[in-house]
């Protein structure tokens, strides 16, 4: 299937540091660009005709016995079903276990000075506030780009992104579904390389339909 | 201590070096929660200090409130693999149990004694007091339909996630407020090949987990096996129980092993302006 950018129906550079959210319709593909490389974008998805029904991390690494998504990653939802598909990564390390920051889990991590500094939650809130979904409504994330090795030992470390200038994954919708992303502002760890970034979204309608 | 004008003036190299002091520190660390402490007493005290509960049969549920500084015991009557838990703030259920932040901020997934389990808002819900299993997970949480009709031909195989369906009901919550949870009993790990590998070795019979309230707690179990234990029924009950004998002053201290543990737990002694 050759993508374009011309045949693209949707095409939009999230700045850095800040949230975006679409619908995207089933069959369509849900392409996202690690621009500039090293950059975490905390994702997540709802069922848009009832978002009750959202992306679930342990049913999603329950389904493929994997500690980690790519390519092939069937994105399940907490009743069972699959939200959307990742057809396409160039990256090959992306994690859900280890959620998205805070204003408050910064205070623990890194000290009280961190407090007051912006955060994946507060994008995700004010982005949520916007489709008539709240607080409560934040699950545990995707983090594509972010590579958090989780080791037998139950170490878990940030390590430095593994994805380059250009990196993309493609998510095919399986369902309509509400993706909401917050590009992530956190400096006080390697997932952005300490440098945030702009990030890019595209979306295909379904060929040969 | 960098005061809060400072922060955002730091270079990217300057983030860095704080970063890779930060993780040294907490890498080491880790050496304070020995997990070989688990195994000298499987047999938890008698319950003369304790107020007994409830005894959860194989496949259902048990919901119960936790003031601050009381103690749930959960003992593994039947050594059944895994039992989940999820726990909301009593006061105010939009703060709830958070997997992702409780094994980013402590660096490390494997829970046990000394170990907290965090609230999504930078607070403490409970501290692991005593644990004599040392088995425990919250990466791949708890049973499902599809996973417990695996080896379970019942028409509608019991599991953790219609447990908890119907245990927050019953408190005016629903599936909005519940997020990924923690499977006690339950020894799944990662492998180096980046999948998780179930480690059979059967549960003794009557291991506890002592968890102690850093805030107002509603907490719901359910008595249904890890999604990767290799039979989807229970084997038998556990019991739910509160301690009534108060924290010791060492047990107070032991609270405090790691900087991001002390962090946490000033942050929760705030919420009660103690």
């Amino acid at each position: 299937m050759q993508l374009t950018d011309a045949g693209a129906s949707y095409d939009f550079t999230i700045p850095a540091r800040e949230p975006w959210s679409r619908v995207v319709r089933k069959g369509q593909l849900l392409r996202i660009v690690d621009v500039f490389g090293q950059q975490a974008v905390d994702t997540l998805f709802y069922n848009s005709a009832d978002p009750a029904e959202r992306y679930d991390a342990q049913q999603t690494l329950l389904a493929q016995n994997a500690a980690y998504i790519g390519r092939g990653t069937r994105l399940m939802s907490n009743d069972g079903n699959v939200l959307a598909t990742v057809v396409a990564d160039t990256c090959g390390r992306h994690d859900t276990s280890a959620g998205a920051c805070s204003c408050e889990s910064n205070t623990v991590r890194f000290g009280g000075h961190t407090r007051y500094m912006h955060a994946c939650r507060e994008n995700f809130i004010l982005e949520l506030g916007r489709r008539g979904l709240d607080k409560r409504d934040i699950v545990g994330n995707i983090n594509f780009f972010m590579n958090v090795p989780i080791l037998p030992s139950g170490e878990v470390v940030v390590d430095d992104g593994i994805s380059t200038p250009g990196s993309f994954v493609d998510i095919r919708a399986e369902m309509d579904v509400l993706c909401v992303i917050s590009n992530c502002p956190q400096v006080n760890n390697p997932c952005n390389g300490f440098d945030p970034t702009p990030i890019r979204v595209i979306i295909w309608d379904p060929t040969g339909a | 201590m960098i005061d809060t004008g400072a922060i955002d003036a730091l270079s990217p190299a300057e983030h860095r070096a704080r970063y890779l002091e930060l993780k040294q520190a907490a890498l080491s660390n880790a050496a304070v929660f020995d997990s070989a402490s688990a195994a000298s007493a499987p047999k938890p005290p008698e319950s003369a200090e304790g107020i007994a509960l409830a005894t959860i049969p194989g496949g259902w549920y048990w919901s119960g409130r936790l003031a601050r500084g009381q103690t749930l015991r959960i003992v593994n009557t039947s050594g059944t693999p895994g039992v989940s838990a999820f726990f909301w703030n009593a006061d105010d259920p939009s703060e709830r149990y958070n997997a992702g932040d409780t094994v980013k901020v402590q660096w490390n997934a494997r829970l046990c004694a000394g170990r907290l389990l965090l609230s999504d808002m930078g607070r403490v819900l409970l501290t692991i007091a005593a644990d004599t299993s040392g088995r425990h997970d919250t990466l791949l949480g708890g049973s499902t339909r599809a996973t417990a009709a695996r080896g379970d031909s019942s028409p509608h195989p019991r599991n953790t996630r219609e447990n908890f369906l119907l245990a927050a009901a019953k408190h005016g919550l629903s599936k909005r407020d519940i997020g990924p949870c923690i499977t006690f009993f339950a020894d799944a790990r990662t492998t180096d090949a980046g999948g998780f590998a179930w480690h059979d070795d059967p549960e003794p019979v009557d291991r506890h987990i002592d968890l102690r309230a850093e805030m107002n707690v509603l907490a719901i179990l359910s008595n249904c096996p890890h999604p990767l234990a290799p039979a989807p029924r229970a084997t038998g009950a556990v019991t739910a129980s509160v301690l009534r004998a108060p924290a010791t002053a060492a047990g107070l201290a032991d609270r405090y092993r790691t900087p991001e543990a002390a962090r946490a737990l000033e942050n929760t002694a705030a919420l009660f302006c103690s």
